[in-house]
């Protein structure tokens, strides 16, 4: 199978449903003439035009907002948020009006948007420019949340998210925007709500999102050498959540690691524990472990960067505290 | 750009017969008589409301050049927007009452009361301004769609100092979208009179700087309004815009059902209620020999009727059922 990087993914992702439905504009800024902050539309404005592909100004309330005002007009809009940071210029648009629609019209109304965007947590860039919130729009009934993991994961959520009717919240992540990986030139998509078992194993369960899946399977192969047989879970979608994979696992393995790259607070990692309390309890052989950034703001120093994040050496010293295994 | 004035038009000036205004107007004024009712008095309704007493004509003078096919969005004070666009009187009172019989089957309320798409009431939002981008992105559904219909967004003077609205105008400027922006400016934001919160000179003034055509017209005269309207809606619907209508009018009442407006200045109220839209057409209308007072009469009674029977209707509906709540979030 020939390998792609994860941009072009979302590329071919944007490309094929294009060609497929011509009631898909893509919208933001940068998008269009430059072809896209991170090349993700490089190239869409040649081949669908200006009708289609729309640079906005510097506005990401109305980026939102146009998009799902044009939704409700019968178009199907990809909205670009440069970074996951400007999202919160745009929090009522998509939390307050784009969540809130559907339900409180008495189901008149859908909202068949998508919003991408994308968080460069170690890229050096800064408290402002790196942060990661996917719990606040968790929290939020009426949306839906992907953070794919790998650009074969990207194209056929990406796809997917396109073809739903609902609001979706598309996370990327900026430093896999280059990470290379399998991707099948046929047609394919991959459900919303079904998380992947990016590994198999016995022994215990990491759970993990976005980049951390990446840092997990590193960790699971170097429990390997020590004959510790780690299942690596990449949930791929937070709402909906699988529920039903992360009890299967946890049924069979006892041991709970959960690797997110938000603030541990009322994290990702806390509700997927809770979770896991909920429905799996009687079978737990030891403590739920989360692996998260520390209550900080992201430092820019590249070198305190790397030690506030969540890595693969993270999770393995976490779990040789939790469980007691000799891994050094 | 310069911005044009309209005020004072003649009724020959207007293609449309005026005792349907006046009648849309009545339902409008009774109406919301009886919601201040249900609230102040009966207590049978809680939670906040804003009343439309006073700028009666906007809605009425904008709507009734509009059919059912033509997109209205507008905020929390949105009863009269609802009836001018022609809502059953019944399912907007259902609304208020939170039964399942509502626009919205109980789960918008007063302020969400105008989204009937059957109606063409695509949304009423209760956070300011935010309906501003969401109707430049309708009007670009319409474009991209060829499609001849006219979007016409209603906000408050107050929205005028929000980002969403210079974000949302400036797109609609920008990218040239068929959609009429209607600002009702009522002098006040809450509590707080204009002068205190815009910095422009007008809204008007503000809205021209960015390109657009803008007219302000006299919102307490129906006729000036339809007859602003009607030009302005027929270039939207061509797919030609924004416009920009200022309409100048006056809140009666307080911000919300609750609110006793002592913060005004008494004289600046009683020059504006000698100026009630409703009283003002009525007294045309019969000088112009259009009707008489015996005519008035039967339009009030007809409409009194007409609401007795939507509160009735109300009482009797009956609730959502708390579990098919959650069939209301995603589609399925
Ligand atoms: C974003 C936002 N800020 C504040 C409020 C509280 N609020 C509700 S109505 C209102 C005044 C709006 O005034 P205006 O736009 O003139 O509309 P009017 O009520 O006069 O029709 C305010 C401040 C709100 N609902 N949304
Ligand atoms: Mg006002």
């Amino acid at each position: 199978m020939r390998e792609i990087t994860f941009v072009e993914a979302l590329r071919e992702a944007l490309r094929e449903e294009m060609k497929r439905n011509d009631k898909i504009i893509i919208l933001g800024e940068d998008v269009g003439k430059y072809g896209g902050v991170y090349r993700v539309t490089q190239g869409l404005i040649e081949e669908f035009g200006e009708n289609r592909v729309l640079d906005t100004p510097i506005s990401e309330i109305a980026i939102v907002g146009a998009a799902i005002g044009a939704a409700l007009g019968g178009l199907k809009p990809i909205a670009e948020i440069m970074y996951m940071d400007f999202a919160m210029i745009a929090m009522d648009q998509i939390v307050t009006q784009a969540a809130k629609m559907r339900f409180m019209s008495g189901g008149q109304l859908k909202v068949p948007i998508v919003i991408r965007t994308q968080y460069s947590l170690g890229r050096a860039h800064g408290s402002q420019h790196s942060q990661f919130y996917p719990s606040w729009f968790v929290n939020s009934p009426g949306i839906k949340v992907v953070l794919p993991s790998t650009p074969y994961d990207a194209k056929g959520l990406l796809k997917s998210s396109i073809r739903d009717d609902n609001p979706v919240l598309f996370i990327e992540c900026g430093v896999l925007y280059r990470s290379k990986g399998n991707v099948p030139e046929e047609e394919y998509t991959i459900p919303l709500g079904k998380a992947e078992i990016k590994k198999r194993g016995e022994d215990l369960t990491i759970i993990a999102v976005s980049r951390c899946v990446q840092e997990a399977l590193k960790a699971a192969n170097k429990l390997e050498e020590k004959g510790i047989n780690a299942e690596v879970i990449d949930l791929r979608t937070l709402v909906p959540l699988d529920v039903e994979t992360i009890v299967n696992s946890v049924k069979k393995t006892g041991k709970v690691v959960i690797a997110s790259d938000d603030v541990k607070y009322c994290s990702i990692a806390s509700e997927i524990a809770m979770t896991v309390m909920e429905n799996a309890f009687d079978y737990l052989d030891g403590p739920i472990v989360r692996v998260t950034s520390p209550p900080l703001p992201v430092p820019f120093s590249p070198e305190l960067e790397k030690a506030y994040m969540v890595s693969d050496v993270k999770i393995l010293n976490k779990i040789e505290e939790a469980f007691g295994y000799k891994l050094s | 750009m310069e911005i044009r004035k309209v005020q004072g038009a003649s009724l020959s000036e207007i293609d449309t017969d005026p005792l349907k205004l006046l009648r849309k107007m009545v339902e409008i004024r009774k109406f919301e008589e009886k919601i201040e009712e249900l609230f102040l008095v009966k207590g049978t309704l809680i939670g906040p409301a804003h009343l439309y007493l006073g700028q009666e004509a906007v809605a009425v003078g904008i709507c009734s050049t509009l059919s059912k096919e033509d997109y209205v969005i507008t905020s929390y004070r949105c009863h009269g927007h609802a009836i001018a666009k022609g809502v059953s009187l019944k399912k907007l009172m259902a609304e208020m009452f939170g039964k399942k019989t509502g626009t919205c089957k109980g789960l918008g309320g007063s302020m969400h009361a105008a989204i009937s798409l059957e109606d063409g009431l695509v949304y009423a939002t209760a956070i300011v301004g935010s309906q501003i981008p969401i109707a430049a992105g309708l009007a670009l559904a319409n474009k991209y769609l060829n499609k001849k219909i006219a979007t016409v967004c209603f906000f408050g003077d107050g929205a005028t100092n929000t980002g969403a609205f210079h974000e949302g105008i400036n797109l609609a400027s920008l990218w040239k979208l068929p959609v009429l922006y209607v600002c009702e400016n009522n002098l006040y934001a809450e509590f707080t009179h204009i002068t205190r919160s815009l910095s422009s000179r007008s809204v008007a003034e503000r809205a021209s700087s960015y390109n657009m055509k803008v007219i302000v017209v006299d919102g307490n005269d129906v006729v000036s309004v339809y007859k602003a309207a009607k030009e302005a809606v027929t270039e939207i619907r061509n797919l030609n815009g924004p416009i920009f209508i200022e309409a100048r009018t006056y809140r009666m009442k307080g911000h919300g059902v609750y609110d006793q407006a002592k913060y005004r200045d008494p004289k600046e109220v009683e020059e504006w209620l000698k100026r009630d839209p409703i009283k003002i057409f009525k007294k045309r209308l019969i000088e112009e020999g259009i009707m008489d007072e015996k005519d008035y009469e039967r339009i009030e009674n007809e409409v009194t009727k007409e609401i007795e029977e939507a509160v009735n209707f109300a009482f009797e509906s009956e609730l959502l059922n708390f579990e098919e709540l959650y069939k209301l979030v995603y589609v399925e």
